[in-house]
């Protein structure tokens, strides 16, 4: 067998349902023998949106996702995209093509040191010079990619590899010496950790994007509603509890509501799973949680006592972890405390100005919310979509919010929505975005156009970059420095030249009418254009450097 | 704060790229690696690093942390916090003016003429830190011409836990 066919096989065996990507000169045997049509290939518009499309697949379907690139500029374009998994422990393999063994390192065409390039932003890469090496180092990637804290994986694949020929053998199972993550929690650190919950008076859980890639979310319910402590969620943990549900506190963090943030700050105790004390997470480090003991449920070592120091650390998967910590759980009796989050809860809403006729962005995803029943897969792009659309659709499932969270990458919410579609075929599927973000991968309209990939990408365009507008509006004094992005596109002319549909939306009165449009569209992506109102901020917000509880704005 | 001297020891698999994730982990945080040695162990498919680096202890447990994760590291540990033998080999040149006084103080610590010439002399030196650093100090005035040193290594003794 040819290294190519090899690949394919491989592939197959991996269950890959489908690849994304580009092709180029150092992967004609490969694509030689993807004309077959045993997997199916998206030939995407830029390798970006392929690694992002691969993403969103993982995501949305927990496999791991496939995105494949030439050499040279193609593996280069992927470098967003992987850097983003990484970011968010997303489980994805990129192959990218290389040039001929004996010519790596002479500057031959196309050449990049795509190992070099992306060894920082992949959990582990490889360079197969070897055909007879090829079979195990697929079955290592998928493996690598998809167990411990889950990342992307890339190959780099020589020419002259794909065409050297060898016996085929995949092997069932690996054994790597260096590589064994520990799944299941110390039993002491759970009776530990079991034990402060027991003798909590305020505890709070905070949940985030490992309890959806443990798959605990049924685990992390039965922990709350068993003790009836309430669940606060980071970005990338929203949809592992339900958004509605009475014991949620909706996200935290800089947007995040001020109960959320309350509640974190006058905690005695903290419960993280599967999160990282990001900055954008705890404000200030040195006032967070005064009070709180920690405990701290993470499948990486490293994360543990990384930003803040952590009194009880159980390393292991968190859907395992909390299967045994919720056999020693009691119900506790937290009415003060519930009262106290109540109160903050009525006097905290996280609300905007509803009284008049303007058109404004949240009103938009609300719409959204209900019109799909909360039942949609959301992707957002990064800004103020992101945060609205994390504050307004209450997702009540996992793997239904899709967003760039560590890296915070614009252009990802089209393709990795693409990506979401081709892996869950049926779901209705929006893409919040900013008329900036959108821009930044416009092109696949045509890759969505061609395989019927019904996407709805709802544009709130307010015709600027508008976080970072806000963030000169309050703390640049109003020196709106290159945020604006002028007449921007007629969206709908765009749309429509793609060969999308395209609808345009500049009263409040016509939202509803156009989501449902959309919505019954089954076969093209549709862009909606709402003229939302400029100028509109999130809030509330903890600005930079200032403690989580110093909220400012949001209120009713 | 105080910047105190590590050496890490790790065993490592023996292939391409592994050195170069290594030291990404130290540059990306802007640690300057002071030295570095690597071979092969008496398994060829594993190989011996011993690193040592100064700086923020907080940021240096951060990079141990990272280093266990790196999917090619056998084994990482930070021999500071050990009782451990450690050696360093620096070959050093030195002018051939005043040979017989340079003969007098290698004796004395145990090193070795290792190559003698016409204008210079090449001593071998093994030791800990401290006594290298003594020797240097002896030979200086002679008129050190180049210093080549293998880096620290270190091995932990025997019973410790």
């Amino acid at each position: 067998m040819t290294g190519a066919e090899i690949v394919v096989e491989a592939l197959k065996k991996e269950k890959v349902e489908v690849i994304f990507g580009i092709l180029g000169g150092v992967l004609l045997p490969l694509f030689d023998v993807l004309y077959k049509k045993e997997i199916k290939f998206i030939l995407t518009r830029h390798e970006q949106a392929a690694a992002h499309m691969a993403d969103g697949y993982a995501r949305a379907t927990g496999k791991v996702g496939v995105c494949l690139a030439t050499s040279g500029p193609g593996a280069t374009n992927l470098v967003t995209g992987i850097a983003t998994a990484y970011m968010d422990s997303i489980p994805i393999v990129a192959i990218t093509g290389q040039v001929a063994t004996p010519l790596i390192g002479n500057d031959a065409f196309q050449e990049a040191d795509t190992t070099g390039i992306t060894r920082p932003i992949t959990k582990y890469n490889y360079l197969v010079k070897d055909v007879k090496d090829l079979a195990r180092t697929i079955k290592e990637a998928f493996y690598l990619a998809s167990s411990g804290r889950p990342g992307p994986v890339l190959i780099d694949l020589p020419k002259d590899v794909q065409m050297k020929e060898t016996k085929y053998h995949y092997p069932e199972a690996i054994n790597m010496r260096t590589y064994r993550p520990t799944l299941s929690g110390h039993p002491l650190q759970i009776e530990k950790a079991a034990a402060l919950i027991e003798n909590s008076k305020r505890p709070v859980i905070y949940a985030g994007g490992g309890v959806i890639l443990s798959g605990a979310s049924s685990q992390l319910r039965k922990l709350a509603e068993i003790t009836n402590i309430p669940v606060t969620m980071t970005l990338l943990g929203l949809g592992g509890f339900p958004g509605e549900h009475s014991l949620s506190l909706g996200m935290l963090g800089m947007h995040g509501t001020r109960y959320a943030n309350y509640a974190v700050m006058e905690s005695d105790l903290i419960i993280a799973i599967g999160a990282r004390f990001d900055d954008r997470v705890t404000g200030k480090i040195e006032t967070f949680a005064p009070n709180a003991k920690i405990i701290h449920i993470d499948i990486d070592p490293s994360a543990i006592s990384k930003n803040v120091k952590v009194d009880v650390p159980i390393v292991g998967d968190a859907r395992n972890i909390l299967e045994e910590l919720i056999k020693k759980v009691k119900p506790l009796s937290l009415e003060g405390w519930h009262k106290k989050i109540n109160g903050w809860k009525m006097k905290y809403p996280v609300t905007y100005k509803k009284d008049d006729d303007k058109l404004r962005p949240q009103y938009v995803i609300e719409q959204i919310y209900q019109l799909t029943k909360g039942e949609a897969i959301i992707t957002t792009e990064v800004g103020q979509n992101q945060m609205w659309a994390a504050q307004f659709y209450k997702c009540s499932k996992p793997r239904t919010f899709l967003t760039s969270g560590g890296l915070g990458t614009m252009g990802y919410g089209f393709p990795a929505a693409i990506g979401a579609q081709l892996g869950c075929p049926g779901k209705i599927i929006f893409d919040i975005a900013g008329d900036g973000s959108f821009q930044m991968n416009i092109q696949e309209l045509t890759t969505a156009v061609l395989n019927h990939i019904p996407v709805k990408i709802a544009v709130l365009n307010n015709g600027c970059l508008g976080m970072v507008r806000q963030w000169q509006e309050l703390f640049y004094g109003k020196r709106y420095s290159y945020t604006s992005l002028g007449e921007g596109p007629d969206f709908v002319k765009v749309a429509e030249a793609f060969g999308a549909r395209g609808i345009r939306v500049n009263k409040k009165s016509e939202v509803k009418k156009a989501i449902e449009e959309a919505i019954a569209e089954k076969k093209l992506p549709t862009v909606i254009d709402f003229h939302v109102e400029p100028g509109e901020n999130v809030f509330p917000m903890v600005p930079a450097g200032a403690g989580l509880n110093q909220m400012i704005g949001g209120l009713a | 704060m105080k910047k105190k001297e590590h050496l890490i020891s790790m065993t490592v698999e023996n292939k391409f790229g592994v050195l170069a994730r290594v030291a990404g982990l130290f540059s990306a945080r802007g640690f300057n690696i002071d030295s570095l040695s690597v071979a092969e162990t008496e398994d060829t498919g594993v190989s011996h690093m011993n690193i040592t680096v100064k700086g923020d202890e907080k940021i240096l447990e951060q990079i141990i942390k990272q280093l266990n994760k790196l999917i090619d590291i056998i084994k990482v540990q930070d021999l500071t916090s050990y009782d451990c033998l450690e050696r360093e080999l620096i070959l050093v040149r030195l002018s051939a003016v005043n040979r017989a006084n340079i003969m007098k103080i290698v004796e004395i610590f145990g090193s070795q003429v290792v190559d003698v010439g016409q204008k210079s002399v090449v001593i071998e030196l093994i030791g800990d830190s401290h006594k290298i650093e003594m020797t240097l100090k002896l030979l200086r005035p002679f008129g050190i011409k180049e210093i080549i040193r293998t880096g620290k290594v270190g091995i932990r003794k025997e019973g410790e836990k």
